[in-house]
């Protein structure tokens, strides 16, 4: 060839696929998404507000209830009892996070941006955790005050410096984080948000419904290890003697969660997007 | 540069890319055309690595597409099948892909210029029509000022001014030095656009070409000939090494020039009336060339359907 071509000077010299450009990439889709800032909204909403209707409805039942029930009271739990509607906000949007990108086609762009495809799984896992686990610990630390608040009279109400309370709290925090983690393992896996919205709301409330149909000994085992059941133990200041102690049973939670997203990093590699 | 090589992608039984390789050099628009189901967009999510292949590798500027420090900037593509959130706005989304590549957000208000779209860059792209969305496909495709551009029918859904965009946009990248790989149905088009052809059916190579000796060679080098002495004339033509055959009011000739037609008959003094040298479209010779290939045919309208009497 006699022709030499000029080398052509990039416009974006300094372009290089980086961890941090992920994040920032990841960040700047969650936050330009409406359906996702709404996610988040409504579960604030749910664990602020119907914790706050909870805490008001006992403290009004409180006369009614017998010594009994009075012992095992648990006043911190109660007054963040709304968190078992947000888990489910939360859940779904971790899946939405992802299995929203298969059904819009979106996967196909952020692929082509991130081709060794895992670090934008991680910048997703990253991005998600840090701004769930911020927002989701304010609204506990909210709800338990208001929560305390309409407690007062019933003169059961706990606060922050008693024991356990602060471990429940930021344990609330952290079980409503792993379930919109399992949520977005469940939408990798899956890619469906129909499919994995039912199979995260079949594991959190379908299992300890068919789990009540075994034998009472068997019932007893198994029930400790189910994924809500292990999780939660981790937001009870009042201990359950049936139950895994609030560390062991969060471990178990994050085990399965665990479990659900290394299969999906696996697929998500291997299978075509 | 693009390089396949031995490319080969099933689908289950189906077998989408068979044993494909060919190279698309830098500089020039090179054309990728196939009938319907012939295997382009599968072989474009192949070289992105989007789809895995069976067997065989496909290489982009010397490297797997993955292996690049800055993918971006090595291939731009736009992708057949639809790949935006439709619910973030078209600044949003090119914005989240500059950023992986720490790319300013100010190529992305570029970007949005050169297409077109920057009156509509803060709407939701699901609100977007099939030409606008083509347009942020093509957006995304330039964002990171790639040394290779990959588009899947990119014309599909655009208006003629869109059209003819696209055509300039095309040449002025392989002017640039950037190597220029475009998939289409229509030869017409290609034949304005590329320089050279690469024309697959049922995933095979069936052609890899210029554009010229693809016209040249599609050309059946017919001349249709009219005139008052036209037995005289045909005679004559026959004797000095044409092939005629006789047609409703003229003859067609192969083998012999129009000049030399002319000339003939000039000095017997016979008279002509027409003398046209006919081609084939270019949309016939890819027909002709491929028909072997075609995986779905039409019915023909008037022939009669197989267990339909009328
Ligand atoms: N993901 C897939 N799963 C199964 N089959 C597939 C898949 N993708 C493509 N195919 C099949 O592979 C063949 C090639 O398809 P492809 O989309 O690559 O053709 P094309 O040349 O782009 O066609 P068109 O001109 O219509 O866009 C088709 O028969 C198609 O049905
Ligand atoms: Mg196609």
């Amino acid at each position: 060839m006699t022709t030499t071509t000029a080398q052509r000077q990039s416009v974006v010299p300094n372009a290089r696929l980086t961890g941090v450009g992920i994040l920032r990439s990841e960040w700047t889709k969650t936050r330009s998404l409406r359906s996702t800032v709404w996610s988040f909204i409504a579960a604030v909403v749910l664990l602020v507000g119907v914790s706050a209707l909870i805490s008001f409805a006992t403290a009004d039942n409180w006369k009614t209830m017998d010594p009994g029930e009075r012992a095992g009271f648990d006043a911190t739990s109660t007054s963040i009892a709304g968190g078992f509607l947000a888990q489910l906000a939360i859940g779904v949007l971790g899946v939405l996070l992802i299995s929203g990108e298969y059904s819009t086609g979106m996967i196909r762009s952020t692929m082509s941006a991130v081709p060794r495809r895992l670090p934008a799984l991680w910048g997703k896992v990253v991005v998600f955790t840090v701004v769930t686990f911020i927002t989701m610990l304010v609204s506990t630390l909210l709800a338990f005050a208001i929560g305390q608040q309409l407690l007062k009279s019933t003169g059961a109400s706990v606060g922050f410096g008693d024991p356990q309370v602060m471990r429940a709290l930021v344990g609330a925090a952290l079980y409503l984080t792993v379930v919109g983690l399992l949520g977005m393992g469940l939408g990798a896996l899956l890619r469906h948000s129909a499919g994995a919205i039912s199979t995260l709301v079949g594991i959190l409330l379908v299992l300890p419904i068919i789990n009540a149909f075994l034998p009472a000994d068997l019932q007893r085992t198994i029930r400790k290890f189910l994924p809500g059941e292990a999780g939660q133990q981790v937001l009870m200041v009042v201990p359950n003697p049936d139950a895994l102690s609030p560390w062991a049973g969060f471990g178990v939670f994050v085990g399965y969660a665990a479990l659900v997203m290394v299969v999906a990093a696996f697929l998500l590699k291997r299978r075509d997007v | 540069m693009i390089e396949v090589d031995g490319l080969v992608k099933r689908y289950g039984a189906k077998t989408a890319v068979n044993n494909l390789s060919f190279t698309v050099k830098p500089g020039i628009v090179t054309g990728f055309l196939g009938p319907n189901g012939s295997g382009k967009s599968t072989t474009m999510r192949l070289i992105l690595g989007l789809d895995a292949p069976s067997s065989g590798t496909a290489m982009v500027n010397g490297r797997r597409y993955a292996d690049h420090r800055a993918p971006l900037a090595e291939v731009g593509a736009l992708l057949e099948a639809r790949s935006v959130h439709t619910g973030r706005s078209a600044y949003n989304h090119l914005l989240a892909l500059a950023q992986t590549h720490g790319i300013p957000s100010s190529r992305v208000t570029q970007v949005l210029e050169l297409v077109g779209l920057q009156e509509v860059a803060r709407k939701r792209a699901g609100k977007f029509s099939l030409g606008m969305g083509q347009r942020l496909g093509i957006a995304a495709a330039l964002l990171g000022d790639p040394a290779t551009v990959m588009l899947d029918e990119p014309v599909n859904g655009l208006d003629p001014e869109g059209i003819l965009w696209v055509r300039h946009l095309l040449r002025s990248l392989a002017a640039e030095g950037r190597t220029v790989f475009v998939s289409s149905h229509l030869m017409s088009e290609m034949a304005l656009t590329a320089d050279h052809l690469i024309v697959i059916g049922r995933g095979e190579l069936i052609a890899d070409t210029s554009v010229q000796d693809f016209i040249d060679g599609a050309s059946r080098n017919l001349v249709r000939v009219r005139s008052p002495r036209m037995a005289e004339l045909a005679q004559l033509l026959a004797t000095t090494g044409g092939v005629v055959t006789t047609v409703e009011g003229g003859v067609d000739v192969a083998g012999l020039s129009a000049a030399q037609i002319g000339d003939a008959a000039a000095a017997n003094g016979i008279a002509v009336h027409e003398l046209t040298p006919l081609q084939a479209s270019l949309e016939e010779a890819f027909m002709d060339m491929t028909r072997d290939s075609v995986e779905f045919h039409a019915v023909d309208a008037d022939a009669p359907t197989a267990g339909v009497t009328s």
